[in-house]
């Protein structure tokens, strides 16, 4: 059994994080025997920087009515939250051996009334930017300051609810609204950009209306850059981010698979991922 | 026009043949039942929300470009910072709604039935319904109350929407219920569906007293041979075809039941369960999956057997063309109910 070892305060690098998110989501892979593993080690960078750096949130209260919201719309993306939210405290490290088990807080689909720090219920996609349109609307009539995250998919932009959620977001003039999208060209069928993502995504995004930016999603400092400037920008406009990411990134064995939407991984190479993340730890 | 176009014509269509004089126009869309001669509300929702809103903070109204056709315009022009036009986008109207629901607020959507129900039902059910959210839903042309054909009909919504756990369906008769339903679901902490006439709308049950109570079935008026269990406008039509039936000998009861679901049980298996009487639903929705199949499951689960027949619409995609017409063609209106009834007996 290999220990967790990333937690220990507040002058944690970001790129350890980041190591702590992709360890914790391979633990809990390896407790089912799959998941969708290959999306977290992908959006590890990303839920880092979103966690350890741009977000205000309490641990002990997930429900502070100060945080910055985070809401995952990518219901199979729950194992690479779950990992994070483990990371920040809001879940406990002794709950990883649940995942996905009966009567667990930590289902495989990510849904609101199962999992502290969990928003909203994924998973039928096409909801979360709009329900994130209402809570940033809600959050400027309390003339609440804190930020409407929304994690989305590439292939969840072939929805036509996500453009219609686009188009609100900017005729509210929604500034405090921040969709961050995994472009991980991958979606259930194959390459996103073969069905209705494109290259260069950002093109839309910034025709819309939105103060867009495109990065790599697996370069932290260029995250963090990416994240501030949204943050900080004074455009009355959302903001996104189209994060590239790389699906497995970090495993290099995985990473090299013919990557599909869902990667199998055999029982024996659990530990062997874990061995290679295990042999590298940032500081 | 080419024959082959109009062979198409006449397979997808049979028109009627009413005598030339007699042939109706289709109303305007925003039309309300107002055709009936007698005393009319104008815009209960919306005048009932504006008074709400008015002790209420956490009040707001969202509209997906039908403010005007579903009374919503009163709450707009009274509060029109607490009011959002979301555009023709039913998707994301509901889930905005969704989110403004999980700030605290209390939003009130509106666009018509046929909407709300068919386009914007994985909104609903995944956003709203599954996390139990307090957001209503409040939706205007209700099964056969437009001339528009199928596209604006919405001869299925309950059958759609009863399917969907945690929400609570309401179909109100008239000006007065509906006032009164605005108010009453305004604290519900699940989502509500209520059904709307909106414009003139007329005052049924201000003479018999009643007061609407979420969840309940009320008795009307009682009678010996035949027990209407009705919802929405089809028991204004019940009453009406009580009194005519009533100069023939034929002693009509009605039990009006606004709440689809919950459905109200125990009193409908107690009056259903009296006996001797023929049990007729009433509804202004389609036959299959509305209040007449609830009922019909109700006294069979609970080992009610009684003669029991339903009035409704037909399952079918339904003509367009003036209300009048439809509602004699469809066998809704009160001459047609009347008709039934008797033939029944």
């Amino acid at each position: 059994m290999h220990k967790a070892t990333a937690k220990s305060g507040s002058n944690v690098s970001l790129a350890r994080r980041a190591w702590a998110i992709r360890r914790n989501a391979l633990l809990m892979g390896e407790v089912q025997g799959q998941g969708y593993i290959g999306q977290a080690l992908g959006v590890a960078d990303v839920l880092a920087v979103s966690y350890f750096h741009a977000m205000t949130y309490r641990p002990d209260d997930p429900e502070w009515e100060g945080r910055d919201r985070f809401l995952l719309s990518i219901g199979h993306y729950a194992i690479a939250l779950y990992a994070a939210l483990i990371e920040a405290d809001i879940l406990p490290d002794a709950e990883i051996g649940t995942y996905g088990m009966d009567d667990s807080r930590m289902p495989m689909s990510g849904m609101a009334a199962y999992t502290p720090g969990m928003e909203i219920t994924g998973g039928s996609l096409g909801h979360g930017l709009g329900i994130a349109v209402g809570m940033a609307l809600g959050l400027k009539r309390k003339k609440n300051p804190a930020f409407v995250y929304n994690m989305l998919s590439d292939g969840e932009l072939g929805e036509g609810s996500t453009w219609e959620a686009v188009m609100s977001a900017v005729q509210w003039k929604l500034d405090n609204l921040i969709a961050i999208v995994d472009f991980n060209d991958q979606q259930a069928d194959g390459k996103s950009t073969a069905a209705l993502a494109q290259v260069p995504e950002i093109r839309r995004w910034a025709a819309f209306g939105w103060f867009a930016q495109e990065v790599d999603g697996n370069d932290i400092d260029a995250l963090v850059a990416a994240f501030d400037a949204a943050r900080t920008h004074t455009g009355a406009q959302p903001r996104v981010i189209i994060c590239n990411t790389t699906m497995c990134k970090g495993i290099p064995f995985l990473e090299q698979r013919e990557i599909t939407h869902f990667v199998r991984v055999e029982p024996e190479e659990w530990a062997r991922a874990l061995d290679i993340l295990d042999a590298e730890i940032p500081q | 026009m080419s024959d082959q176009a109009l062979s198409r014509r006449r397979s997808k269509y049979t028109p009627r043949t009413a005598p030339e004089g007699e042939r109706l126009a289709t109303s305007a869309m925003i039309a309300s039942l107002d055709s009936e001669g007698r005393e009319t509300i104008a815009a209960p929702f919306g005048h009932a929300l504006v008074d709400l809103a008015r002790d209420r903070e956490d009040i707001v109204g969202l509209t997906a470009d039908l403010s005007k056709y579903t009374d919503l315009h009163v709450f707009a022009k009274a509060y029109p910072d607490r009011f959002y036009q979301m555009g023709m986008a039913e998707a994301v109207m509901i889930s905005a709604a969704a989110g403004l629901a999980r700030e605290g607020f209390t939003p009130f959507a509106t666009t018509y039935a046929v909407f709300a129900s068919r386009r914007a039902y994985d909104f609903i059910i995944m956003a709203i319904a599954e996390e139990n959210l307090p957001v209503r839903i409040v939706c205007a042309l209700p099964g056969l109350t437009t001339g528009y054909g199928p596209s604006h009909q919405a001869t299925e919504d309950l059958a759609i929407m009863r399917g969907m756990p945690n929400l609570t369906i309401i179909d109100p008769c008239d000006a007065v219920e509906i006032d009164q339903a605005t108010r009453a679901i305004v604290d519900h902490p699940g989502p509500v569906y209520m059904r709307l006439l909106r414009g003139n709308v007329p005052n049924v049950l201000g003479e018999y007293g009643y007061q609407f109570k979420l969840g309940q079935a009320q008795m009307l008026r009682d009678g010996r041979d035949v027990l209407f269990v009705s919802s929405g406008f089809m028991t204004m039509r019940v009453l009406d075809a009580a009194r005519k039936l009533q100069a023939d000998g034929v002693d009509c009861g009605v039990l009006h039941v606004p709440t689809i679901k919950p459905l109200d049980t125990a009193t409908i298996v107690a009056e259903a369960g009296k006996g001797g009487r023929l049990v007729v639903t009433a509804e202004n929705h389609s036959v299959t999956g509305g209040l007449g199949e609830a009922v019909a499951a109700t006294l069979m689960r609970a080992g009610v057997h009684v003669p029991f027949r339903q009035i409704g619409l037909p399952d079918a995609f339904l003509d367009a063309g003036a209300l009048p017409t439809l509602h004699d063609q469809y066998g809704i209106s009160v001459d047609a109910v009347t008709a039934s009834v008797k033939s029944w007996l």
